[in-house]
């Protein structure tokens, strides 16, 4: 019993040092791979995924799923990239592109609760609809931009220092928020208790339909942070950037140790979810495998995390 | 039906006991059925009738006994083999695949084939032979079984039965949820089978159809056979005595009722199918039992009252204050407390811990500005953990680690930590050791005495005469008769559920 908690507390950090490990066994590649510099690289690679992964833990969490993160953040880099181009200051820019994804996850949010309808449909339906918008929003292509600021988010200065670029701090700070809203408040225990059980939840008193939207909103906020993150990366807003992410995304909840079925997660879980899909996408192109192969990696390292989980739920 | 002498009967059972853990679900359960009988098991809910049933359709093996089929011993290993040699069961939920067709739901995974390929005209074939043995051959064959009424269902599922020639057909309740008319049609069914040559394994509490449909008779009572007979020339008073012939052991606390003023009141309440309409009133400091069968709409009338469910219509007023249909939140607000009857499916969040169980409709009272406190929360958990006496490690332990008696002690603290005036019950004591239920039975006795007022719903007889000062009974969605406790007999409460009051 005291082994199996440890092991789930532990398992995420395992995982992550065991896919260390394995691209630390070639000397050849060793040599850069474990660098500071790398590191770094891989940090920055994770940032957009693991702000993703917050809103999605909170999702998850409550019982739900979102397949419109994709489509979400490439909405909200437009919009972002527009602002700029409409000479916004850049903290009204933020505070707009934010706003914007949480507009989106309120949307989802009340299709969820009011119309009680399934999370997968209704956010299958939004990945379409806001893709489509993004596109239209766009003009059907990219839009550019002369300079801003926010596209200094995701750099450093000096690649080979010290510092890490922005962007890795707010997602640090958004992870740590997160972790203390989901244990320390009341929203966070009722996002478990709805995720638990939501009929006893209900039968508790838990408003259950206002958390469901207030859950898809604040979730909504983070993909729109991480939308600002993609604009920053590529510096310039692309409508049809990030597709597919959301698999990703929950692919991070899930290696993290969050439950499908609700109820079970942790945002630190999900961060290093996140950190092992980045060190195994990284690593796979050090090692100068191809990309189908790390596809075919990253697939087959989902499907092993969640069988051990299940394992490890069974033994209890 | 008579058999000759030296031939075996079809079914025999002798000495069959089965335990779940610690609590004897069989004790010893001999019986008897001959060709083509209808054979009635009837028994009190909880006597052991589905332990039994399962046993034989082989769901479960029993611990000790002996079972003959035929003259030849009988221990089926699943219910595939069981069908093997000729035992089959029709669920009181009915398991038909409700987006295939008639003939799909009756030939399913026993399909006519050539090299893979379904051989339609085969099948539609063999399906209609089926349905016509019933008399039912007006039944659509292509059309979607979901789209059939409920009795209509019942029949595919019995024409599926058919298909493996059964010579034993067990039947769960297979009337709760049929309308008169439906009823009768399905006893001619019944009998129909019975003179091709079908044992008939009935199963009900409804005394009056064991009386019309059954040729003999087993009594169920505590997991132990306590009587068989012939039904002609056997009154319901016999078969109900045999049901309920048990006494009230020292499990209850000894009361002095103190009631006081009225506080709650429940007018003409109505609430989906089940429930019809019910009124009663609840005062400070006492406990009111409602009795009934299964289905009678007992849960309904608590969901109601609480505001679970939507009403349809009455009034549900609490210390003067309209509080009818205002959702589980209001209803904690306004002093409502509930208690719901399934553990795991609604009462418990299993995954979370005890602590998160316990204080969950109170966690905004216990938090400041949204903020937890954590401490408190865990402070409150363990004082529960105390007064409870639940063998938890740890505020922290998840409820699913807990035993069954333990799972339901934290339903409770969570309903007494929150400190409302009226509790309604629902089968607080379902599936715990006797223990547990002593435990609860004095916290109940306690509420009462501080001037608390208690709605029990229960199953379980001796607990509604243990612990109440009034019982209601409900009878097909309405509160037939409510009477202090003195004034009921376990018979006489009987024959009012079941609806041959004397």
């Amino acid at each position: 019993m005291k082994l199996n908690s440890m092991l789930t507390r532990l398992g995420p950090f395992l995982g992550l040092l065991l896919v260390i490990a394995l691209f630390s066994i070639s000397s050849e590649v060793r040599g850069y791979f474990l660098t500071y510099a790398n590191f770094k690289i891989i940090l920055t690679q994770t940032v957009i995924v693991a702000i993703g992964a917050l809103g999605m833990t909170l999702i998850i969490v409550s019982g739900g799923i979102d397949l419109s993160v994709g489509s979400t953040i490439a909405f909200t880099s437009v919009v972002g990239a527009l602002l700029i181009q409409h000479g916004w200051n850049p903290a009204a820019v933020v505070a707009a592109v934010v706003a914007c994804g949480a507009f989106i996850g309120c949307l989802n949010g009340a299709a969820i609760a009011g119309l009680r309808m399934m999370p997968f449909i209704i956010t299958l339906g939004m990945l379409g609809v806001v893709r489509g918008a993004a596109k239209w929003l766009a003009d059907n292509e990219t839009v550019n931009y002369d300079a801003s600021v926010i596209n200094n988010w995701m750099t450093t200065p000096d690649p080979f220092g010290w510092s890490l670029p922005p962007g890795a701090w707010v997602a640090l700070a958004a992870a740590v928020g997160t972790a203390i809203l989901l244990r320390q408040t009341v929203f966070g225990r009722h996002v478990f208790a709805l995720g638990s059980n939501e009929a006893t939840a209900r039968l508790c008193g838990v408003p259950t339909l206002r958390t469901k939207v207030l859950i898809y909103t604040l979730a909504g906020a983070f993909f729109g942070l991480a939308g600002l993150m993609q604009l920053s990366r590529l510096r310039q807003g692309d409508p049809t950037v990030a597709v597919g992410l959301e698999l990703d995304i929950i692919a991070a909840v899930i290696i993290g140790g969050a439950s499908l079925s609700g109820g079970v997660g942790t945002v630190l879980g999900s961060m290093i979810g996140a950190l092992i899909m980045a060190v195994l996408r990284n690593g796979s192109q050090q090692m100068g495998w191809p990309t189908y192969f790390q596809e075919i990696i990253i697939g087959l390292v989902i499907i092993a995390a969640v069988f051990l989980d299940r394992l490890r739920s069974r033994s209890t | 039906m008579s058999h000759p002498a030296a031939q075996p009967p079809r079914l025999r059972l002798a000495g069959v006991a089965k335990a779940f853990g610690a609590t004897l679900a069989l004790r010893g359960v001999s019986l008897e059925v001959g060709f083509g009988e209808v054979h009635a098991v009837v028994g009190e809910n909880g006597a052991g009738k589905s332990t039994l049933m399962n046993i034989l359709s082989g769901a479960l093996r029993p611990d000790a006994g002996t079972i003959e089929l035929d003259g030849r011993p009988y221990a089926p290993v699943d219910t595939l083999d069981a069908r093997r040699h000729g035992v089959a069961m029709i669920h009181q939920e009915l398991s038909l695949a409700p987006h295939l067709s008639v003939t799909e739901n009756i030939m399913l995974g026993a399909e006519p084939q050539r090299l893979g390929w379904i051989d339609r005209k085969e099948s539609r074939a063999r399906a209609a032979a089926a349905l016509a043995q019933l008399g039912h051959e007006h039944l659509e064959l292509d059309r979607p079984a979901g789209s059939f009424s409920i009795a209509e269902q019942q029949v595919i599922e019995i024409a599926r039965a058919l298909r493996t020639e059964p010579r034993v057909l067990i039947m769960d309740e297979p009337t709760s949820s049929l309308a008169q008319a439906d009823t009768e049609r399905l006893f001619t069914v019944i009998r129909q089978l019975r003179d091709r040559g079908v044992s008939v394994i009935y199963i009900s509490h409804f005394l009056e159809e064991v009386k019309q449909v059954a040729d003999r008779y087993t009594v169920i009572k505590d997991g132990q056979s306590v009587g068989s007979g012939e039904i002609a020339g056997t009154s319901q008073a016999t078969l109900v005595r045999l049901m309920v012939g048990r006494e009230v052991a020292e499990l209850y606390p000894p009361r002095r009722p103190a009631v006081g003023a009225p506080v709650l009141t429940v007018a003409d309440l109505q609430a989906g199918p089940r429930l019809g309409r019910a009124g009663f009133t609840l005062a400070a400091g006492e406990i009111v039992g409602v009795a009934g069968l299964i289905g009678a709409g007992r849960t309904e009338l608590v969901r109601a009252v609480f505001g679970l469910d939507r009403c349809a219509g009455g009034v549900v007023t609490l210390d003067g204050r309209n509080v009818t249909g205002q959702g589980p939140r209001a209803g904690w607000e306004s002093g409502l407390g509930f208690l719901s009857e399934n553990r795991k499916e609604e009462g418990l969040m299993l995954p979370l811990s005890v602590a998160e169980n316990t204080v969950l409709p109170k966690l905004g009272r216990m938090a400041r500005l949204g903020w937890i406190d954590r401490r408190g929360v865990d402070g409150a958990a363990r004082e529960w953990i105390g007064r409870l006496g639940i063998k938890a490690r740890e505020p922290g332990q998840r409820v699913g680690e807990l035993s069954g008696g333990n799972q339901q002690k934290v339903a409770l603290a969570r309903l007494l930590a929150y400190p409302s005036r009226v509790f309604l019950l629902d089968e607080p004591t379902r599936g715990i050791d006797v223990g547990s239920k002593a435990q609860i039975y004095e916290l109940v006795a306690g509420l009462a005495q501080q001037g608390r007022a208690v709605l029990l719903v229960s199953s379980y007889l001796p607990e509604l005469f243990g612990m109440c000062d009034r019982i209601a009974v409900m009878r097909r969605g309405e509160l037939a008769d409510c009477r202090p406790t003195a004034e009921w007999t376990e018979a006489t409460l009987m024959a009012t559920a079941i609806g041959t009051a004397a």
